[in-house]
């Protein structure tokens, strides 16, 4: 028995249907579609806000004690719009202290932050600016302000020194190029032209969407990525909850 | 009779995802796809199969995912198939996963292959100079041999490393413009000599078996991607978690497009 032919007419019966109901049925079917992934969302959402102020009252056991030992740099990226309301941002690094976090590097893609920066360093307690060497100041929390310059215009300018290195090594006809470019070697250019060589061990994203809106690529490589949902709306028990998930984490590095 | 209701069912699987796709395709869909295909050695423990049954399973799946992304128009699909620290897994591991990169590659070659039924163009994107003769040769092959296609586009990520890449494409910008007598490496001349600048970068990047990080993947390319990190091993997955991750990638698009003007 050959089941293609009553397949191919049931396909072409269906096809002239569809033209007769037309994209306007399709898009309603689209449309519905939509709405039930909302209320999936909407559920997924009000369980874990139940849990998240359950979590901040204590009630849940294993979240009450987290080494935070493990992790030694938190990256935070913020949507633009978010970036505008810096007593969020204030209010959560308020928390990231409280948890007892010593070094967290605050991203936003056009630099609002950093504009803010004298503002949210007096408005939070016991916080400093990151150095890159010197003791560390551990009674407090160390912050750093990132944006879209120190991503890809930093490789940029990090290049140009091992091009300026390229230039005065390389013989005519012989490429030297192995002793110059090496991640290493860029590594290093990237710290002489100031991009940190912090990596975060975990980056919370705050925004609608799950994507680390171009922080810096150089840093990335290993760094778990949490969403977070909006600033706006942001919550305690949920930040423990990322904090605590991520410290139960074990990397095989690929190996 | 076994063999001919497996091919009903197939029918009937192929006929109502044909409707699927066709509501799907009423809002924006993805042009590219990227995967991190984790989880296929956990698999293979879940179920107390051999080692490399798991890898095995792994291209199976990787076979119906392109089906499927190529059926709904998605037309660049980037894969993570072999990472440069992969390398220092255990020798066998390693071997084992190269022969059935060959195997495989070569497959690609035949004429029932997915790359003859969809047009595919192949791209082996990484640093090749350290895999061995046979699958570097066997790579190569494959994309002068896929050179023509122009339907759709697979990308193959192995010996690939996101920093690798950069640094290599800063190497070849300098080189370049060493040759040229200019002063200035600019920002346009590393992106042209990115690996992945055949393609646009990726709308959505799913890893599967629940890890969270990009494992030294595409950073210089995802900065408007939408991530997804899907429970599921690799093995496990299925049309159904592509479907929620285009569902999802729908309800952001329209942030996703405010952002890329924005910058």
């Amino acid at each position: 028995m050959d089941f293609n032919d009553p397949m191919l007419a049931l396909s072409s019966w269906i096809g002239q249907v569809s033209f007769l109901i037309g994209d306007f049925g399709l898009g309603l079917l689209w449309r519905f579609i939509h709405i039930v992934v909302t209320l999936c969302h909407i559920v997924s959402g009000i369980f874990e806000a139940v849990e998240s102020y359950a979590i901040s009252l204590g009630l849940i056991q294993k979240y009450s004690s987290i080494d935070i030992e493990k992790l030694k740099c938190l990256a935070v990226v913020v949507d633009i719009e978010a970036a505008r309301d810096v007593s969020k941002v204030v209010e959560l690094l308020q928390w990231l202290t409280t948890i007892g976090v010593k070094q967290v590097g605050l991203f936003d893609s056009q630099g609002l932050l950093k504009k803010s920066k004298d503002m949210i360093l007096e408005m939070v307690p016991r916080s400093v600016l990151l150095q890159e060497t010197g003791e560390k100041d551990t009674s407090g929390i160390a912050l750093e302000f990132i944006s879209s310059s120190d991503n890809k215009e930093a490789v940029v300018k990090a290049a140009n020194i091992l091009f300026q290195k390229y230039l005065k090594s390389r013989h005519p006809g012989k490429d030297e190029g192995e002793n110059v470019f090496t991640e290493t070697h860029l590594n290093e250019a990237l710290r002489v032209v100031g991009e940190s060589v912090h990596v975060p061990d975990l980056l919370l994203v705050y925004g609608p969407v799950r994507s680390h809106l171009g922080f810096p690529a150089w840093r990335l490589r290993y760094t778990e990525i949490v969403h977070m949902g909006s600033l706006k709306y942001m919550r305690y028990g949920s930040l423990l909850k990322a904090i605590h998930k991520f410290t139960g984490v074990r990397q095989n590095y690929g190996v | 009779m076994g063999g001919e209701v497996r091919q009903l069912l197939e029918q009937i699987h192929r006929f109502s995802r044909r409707c699927l796709f066709r509501v799907l395709s009423m809002g924006p869909l993805p042009t590219h796809l990227a995967f991190i295909m984790d989880g296929n050695r956990r698999y293979a423990k879940k179920r107390g199969l051999e080692d490399g049954s798991g890898h095995k399973a792994g291209f199976s799946t990787l076979m119906s995912m392109l089906q499927y992304c190529y059926e709904l128009g998605i037309k660049y699909v980037t894969i993570y198939a072999f990472s440069i620290d992969n390398f220092r897994r255990k020798p066998e591991e390693v071997q084992s996963l190269m022969d059935l990169m060959l195997e495989k590659i070569k497959s690609l070659l035949d004429k029932e292959s997915i790359v003859h039924e969809y047009g595919i163009r192949v791209y082996f994107i990484g640093n090749l100079g350290l895999l061995n003769d046979q699958v570097r040769a066997a790579a190569e092959e494959v994309m002068k041999a896929t050179a023509k296609n122009s339907r759709v586009v697979l990308l193959v990520c192995v010996a690939y490393n996101s920093t690798d890449e950069i640094v290599q494409a800063v190497k070849r910008s300098c080189v370049d413009k060493a040759d040229r007598d200019t002063e200035r490496i600019q920002l346009v001349d590393i992106e042209e000599n990115m690996q992945m600048s055949v393609a646009p970068e990726p709308d959505i990047l799913i890893r599967s078996s629940g890890e969270t990080r990009l494992s030294n993947f595409l950073l210089w390319q995802t900065g408007n991607s939408q991530l997804f990190s899907l429970d599921a091993l690799w093995p496990e997955i299925g049309l159904r978690h592509l479907v929620w991750a285009i569902l999802n990638f729908q309800r952001s698009h329209s942030y996703l497009e405010k952002r890329k003007k924005q910058l």
